[in-house]
C-alpha cells in the first residue's frame, strides 16, 4: 500500500472539507474492498477520509413508508435489525449473505453502492425497490444512479449518507454466488409494491439492470409460471471463467423465479 | 506523516505512532509484539488474521490500524486465562484434533467466540455456515465443526 494522508471526520461537512482539499483522496467506509484494492495497488489515493467516527451516518429507522439505512450501516446491522426484518425481509436476506460474517461486520451499504461492483448485492436492492440515494446535497433516484461498470452519478466529492427504500408489498433476492468469492455470479431482486413490479440482476451484466419483459409478465400474475416464457438475451452480459453469457442469462431466469417464490412466502 | 494511535488491546491500554497505511493486524504483530493472530492469505480471504474490534470479529489484514483508534481489540492472546491455561474452547480444539498445522487455528477460535456471542447453542449446519469466512487446508473442517459443538458445551 502507498503512503497516503489520513484525516478522520466527525461530521458530513467536516469529511466533505477534508475531501476538498486533496489532490486524490477517497472516503474510507468500511474499507473492504478500497484497502484492498490500495493492498494490490490498483488504487493509490492522496489521501483518506475515514467516515468511521460520524455517528449521524449510521442507523436504521423508518419514516412513513419508507426504510431509511444510514451510509455507514454495516451488512451485519442491516441482516440484524428488527426493523428491516418487518418491513423489507428480502433486504435483511440479501445483507446476511454478503461476503463473510468478518467482512459484513465492517462492509457498509454506502460503500457498496458507492463502489458498484458489478457483482454486488446492494445494488440489485436499490434497483429492484426504486430505492433513492441521499448524498450531501441532493436525492438520486436508483434508476439514475448506477450508470456503468463501477460508475454511479455520483460527482467527486460528494459522500452518500443514506438510503431510503419504499416498503413495498413484498419482495425477494436470490442469488447464485460464486462459491470462492461469495460475489454473485447473478442475483435477482424483484419487488411488488402500489407503483408496480420491478426486477433487478446484478452479476450478469456490467452494471445492475431491470428486466421489462419480466416485470410485465410478474404484473399480469405474480408467480413464478408467468417467468417460464420470459428469456433475456445474452448478448450484453459478462462472460468469464466462472461462467459464460449464455449461462448467466439461463441463470437470470432460475433466480428470478426464486425470488419470487421467496416474495411470495413459500 | 505518523499519527497517534491509542486503542485498548486484550484490556490494557496501548499506544503507538504509526504510518496511517499500517494494517490492524501489522499493528498487532509488529509494534505489540502479538504473533498469535496470523497473516494467511493477505486478502481477507482465509481468516487466520481474525480478532475481535468492539466486539465483532473481523479479518485485521483489511482493516487499518487506525480504524480501531478509540477501540477494543481481542486477538487469542486475550481470551487465555492468567493462569496460562487453555480457555474452553482452545481446549475443545485439543480434545477435538480440530487443528493440524495449526495456521489457522487462532482465526477459527476467534470466530467460534463471535458466533457463541451470538448464538451460544448453534447447530453444526450453523457452525459450518459461519465458518464461511475461515479456511483450513489441512483437516476438512470435520473437526472444527465438533471442536466449536464441544467448545459451546462446555462454555454453557
Amino acid at each position: 500500500m502507498y503512503e497516503f494522508e489520513y484525516h478522520r471526520a466527525k461530521s458530513v461537512d467536516e469529511a466533505t472539507s477534508q475531501l476538498s482539499g486533496a489532490d486524490d483522496g477517497r472516503f474510507l467506509a468500511g474499507g473492504q474492498t478500497l484497502l484492498a484494492a490500495m493492498k494490490l495497488r490498483l488504487a493509490a489515493p492522496s489521501d483518506i477520509v475515514d467516515l468511521g467516527g460520524i455517528a449521524e451516518l449510521r442507523g436504521i429507522r423508518v419514516d412513513g413508508g419508507n426504510l431509511v439505512v444510514g451510509a455507514m450501516t454495516t451488512h451485519n446491522e442491516v441482516a440484524a435489525s428488527k426493523d428491516v426484518a418487518k418491513a423489507i425481509p428480502a433486504l435483511a436476506h440479501l445483507a446476511s449473505d454478503i461476503g463473510d460474517r468478518m467482512v459484513r461486520n465492517m462492509g457498509t451499504i454506502g460503500g457498496s453502492v458507492a463502489n458498484n461492483d458489478p457483482a454486488a448485492d446492494y445494488p440489485a436492492a436499490l434497483l429492484g425497490l426504486g430505492a433513492t440515494v441521499v448524498t450531501r446535497d441532493r436525492r438520486i433516484p436508483a434508476d439514475d444512479f448506477f450508470t456503468g461498470m463501477y460508475e454511479t452519478a455520483l460527482q467527486p466529492g460528494e459522500l452518500i449518507t443514506a438510503i431510503s427504500f419504499p416498503i413495498p408489498k413484498r419482495a425477494g433476492y436470490a442469488k447464485f454466488p460464486n462459491p470462492a468469492s461469495r460475489y454473485a455470479l447473478v442475483g435477482v431482486f424483484v419487488s411488488e409494491s402500489g407503483s408496480g413490479v420491478r426486477v433487478a440482476v446484478t452479476g450478469a451484466g456490467p452494471s445492475v439492470f431491470r428486466v421489462p419483459d419480466m416485470e410485465a409478465a410478474l404484473k399480469s400474475s405474480f408467480s413464478p409460471e408467468s417467468l417460464a416464457k420470459v428469456t433475456v438475451p445474452a448478448d450484453d452480459l459478462n462472460t468469464d471463467m466462472h461462467a459464460s453469457a449464455a449461462y448467466r442469462a439461463h441463470l437470470v431466469g432460475v433466480m428470478a423465479k426464486r425470488a419470487v417464490t421467496q416474495a411470495l412466502g413459500k | 506523516m505518523p499519527v497517534k494511535l491509542s486503542l485498548q488491546v486484550n484490556g490494557k491500554a496501548a499506544s503507538a505512532q504509526i504510518e496511517p497505511r499500517m494494517l490492524l493486524l501489522d499493528l498487532l504483530r509488529e509494534e505489540l509484539r502479538l504473533t498469535g493472530a496470523h497473516q494467511g492469505c493477505d486478502t481477507a480471504q482465509c481468516g487466520a488474521c481474525t480478532v475481535h474490534l468492539n466486539g465483532k470479529a473481523v479479518k485485521s489484514c483489511n482493516v487499518l490500524a487506525l480504524q480501531a483508534q478509540g477501540g477494543e481489540v481481542v486477538t487469542i492472546e486475550g481470551i487465555t486465562p492468567a493462569d496460562g491455561s487453555l480457555h474452553p474452547m482452545q481446549a475443545a480444539f485439543r480434545d477435538h484434533h480440530g487443528l493440524q498445522c495449526g495456521f489457522c487455528t487462532p482465526g477459527m477460535v476467534m470466530s467460534a467466540l463471535d458466533l457463541l456471542n451470538r448464538n451460544p447453542h448453534p447447530t453444526r449446519d450453523q457452525i459450518r455456515e459461519e465458518l464461511d469466512g475461515n479456511l483450513c487446508r489441512c483437516t476438512g473442517y470435520h473437526n472444527i465443526v465438533s471442536a466449536i459443538e464441544a467448545g459451546a458445551k462446555a462454555m454453557g
